[in-house]
């Protein structure tokens, strides 16, 4: 019988040490959200670890909304955020460490050159829904969407004016990567992701096409470009000694090779 | 009182067993088991409250569509979306599956090398991980219905995925309903001059009926919990099902797509739609173990 009770404490011992994973630990930092900004926290983070041993860095993606919500629960020590900060927001402080911008993106076979802003709402809205309506081929558009709570959407949203139910979608896409496999396997789609996934796919030989947007090609390189966002680390109050350091090097000169690899732009020194 | 009488006797079978200490053992593990399922629906029940008090579970009613941003969370298009897709692919299953099932019973003989290599065939459909069919649907099937009515990403392409991948569960429960027949009863109507035509048709599928349709519920719940394969190919549009080509989302779809991303009421609002889900599968998979409990012949 003595062995038995042995045995079940150890099934719950195993059982209930699973929960209690502690992250106020001074040589730790949890850092969750975003999943634009996710990929180069990891490698901020990664670079920052070798030049610091003892400390562990914690990254996990969810999405922006999870990055505030998590910061300001006491959840993560740094949020990760793919906006600017909304105004209901004011209680965290945003720090930005590169910029990102949206492009839309077609099939490579598509041979429409530019679109109007006029012409990307009518097409999102329904109104417009062939290619040769706008000069092109005969050819159905299939309108591919972001799903709700991805700041993609919202910034597409906010630019162009538009609410989410009047956009008529024939795909409604989760990452990035979903939508360009989407529009990359369907000759009449149009979508929208961040310009540095985009670029880096085209460059690799996925069979998608950057458009330029108003006039401006599709690039954040001058900053000019009408559909950019900052990319944020957001904290709760003051940050922690260690969160500052590392907010400090992710803001530094020594991370803007980092940042170019992931096709983001660096903030100008 | 019986509950009491029950675990007396339990304990007092302890105490003379000679592997009482292997008993004990896996009666905790098997309590392990079960608690963890219930506290899977408590934790679910939990998270979904803040969505259902405070006559919130009437927008799940009431609202017309699923737009959280707006503070929409209508979800009948969803289940709508996923009951057609269920019913969709079961009805394509199960003349396939019966067909292969009866096939491997009566036509050809069960230690061939055609038998073997059918069931080894049969077993793999089933094994195959669903983001794999995903995979599949999304690069070869989507395109395909996409040069028939573009954009291809539809309830028809999340039908024939999830037809594929019960097909196996409703032709391997069958086939094994129909070998659990009895051989008297098979050479009774053989006896009485049935043609074998009428043997299958009126005795071996009546005689095997309970354990082909728990096998086909069982492939419902299947059908209505997939997720990773529908959320790639049915396009995630929340609106009614009103064509076979029309982009929609299931039930599924929606929690893997928001979940990581929804904060309050949307997130409740999600594990409420979960805790649907769970009551659906719990549904069907009681009628089938029902049905196959029931059942005299398999």
């Amino acid at each position: 019988m003595f062995v038995n009770l042995k045995l079940v404490w150890l099934v719950t011992l195993l059982f209930f040490s699973s929960f209690s994973t502690t992250m106020a630990a001074d040589n730790r930092l949890v850092i969750t959200g975003s999943s634009t900004v996710a990929p180069l926290a990891l490698e901020i983070a990664k670079l920052f670890e070798n030049n610091n041993p003892g400390i562990r860095i914690d990254v996990q993606t969810g999405g922006s909304s999870r990055g505030i919500n998590d910061a300001r629960m006491g959840l993560a020590n740094i949020g990760m955020v793919s906006r600017a900060l909304k105004p209901a927001e004011s209680d965290l402080t945003p720090f930005t460490i590169a910029m990102d911008g949206i492009g839309m993106i077609v099939h490579k076979s598509n041979n429409i050159k530019t679109l109007s802003n006029a012409q990307i709402i009518a097409i999102y809205k329904g109104k417009i829904t062939n290619w040769k309506q706008l000069g092109g081929s005969d050819l159905a558009i299939s309108v591919v969407n972001k799903a709700e709570g991805r700041s993609t959407l919202e910034l597409f949203l906010k630019h162009f004016s538009l609410k989410n139910s009047q956009i008529k979608a024939h795909v409604v896409i989760g990452d990035n990567q979903q939508g360009i496999k989407t529009v990359s396997g369907t000759p009449g789609a149009i979508g929208y992701v961040s310009i540095g996934t985009a670029e880096y796919e085209e460059k690799q030989g996925t069979p998608i096409r950057l458009l330029p947007l108003a006039g401006v090609s599709a690039s954040v390189r001058d900053g000019v470009f009408p559909l950019s966002r900052p990319l944020n680390l957001v904290t709760k109050g003051k940050p922690s000694l260690l969160a500052k350091r590392f907010i400090g090097f992710a803001q530094s000169a020594e991370v803007h090779g980092l940042v170019k690899n992931q096709f983001f732009v660096p903030l100008k020194p | 009182m019986a509950l009491l009488k029950t675990s007396f006797l339990f304990l007092s079978s302890l105490k003379h067993q000679p592997d009482r200490t292997l008993s004990f053992f896996l009666a905790i593990l098997a309590a392990l088991s079960g608690l963890l399922l219930l506290l899977v629906i408590l934790f679910l029940a939990k998270e979904a409250w803040p969505g259902l008090t405070n006559g919130g579970w009437r927008s799940f009613l009431t609202h017309k569509s699923w737009y959280p941003l707006e503070g929409m969370f209508g979800i009948f298009p969803m289940i709508w979306a996923s009951l057609a897709m269920m019913f969709g692919a079961v009805l394509i299953a199960i003349p396939l599956g019966l067909s292969a099932a009866i096939v491997m019973r009566f036509y050809i003989p069960p230690t061939s090398l055609l038998a073997q290599a059918y069931r080894l065939i049969l077993g793999l459909l089933a094994g195959i991980p669903s983001v794999v069919y995903g995979l599949w649907g999304l690069t070869v099937l989507v395109p395909l219905i996409g040069q028939l009515h573009p954009p291809g990403a539809s309830l028809l392409a999340a039908i024939l995925i999830l037809a594929l991948m019960i097909l196996p569960t409703i032709a391997l429960t069958a086939l094994a309903a129909l070998e659990a027949i009895p051989k008297t009863i098979l050479s009774g109507a053989a006896a009485l001059g049935m043609s074998q035509k009428g043997q299958i048709l009126s005795v071996a599928l009546p005689a095997a009926r309970m354990g082909i349709i728990g096998g086909i519920l069982l492939s419902m719940a299947r059908a209505l919990g997939e997720t990773m394969a529908v959320l790639m190919v049915a396009g995630n549009v929340v609106q009614n099902p009103d064509s076979l080509f029309a982009p929609v989302r299931a039930l599924t779809a929606n929690i893997a797509l928001e979940m990581a991303y929804a904060t309050s009421f949307h997130r409740a609002s999600l594990f409420a739609s979960g805790l649907l889900l769970t009551f659906l599968v719990f549904l069907l998979s009681w009628f089938a173990s029902r049905n196959m409990g029931n059942n005299h012949y398999g």
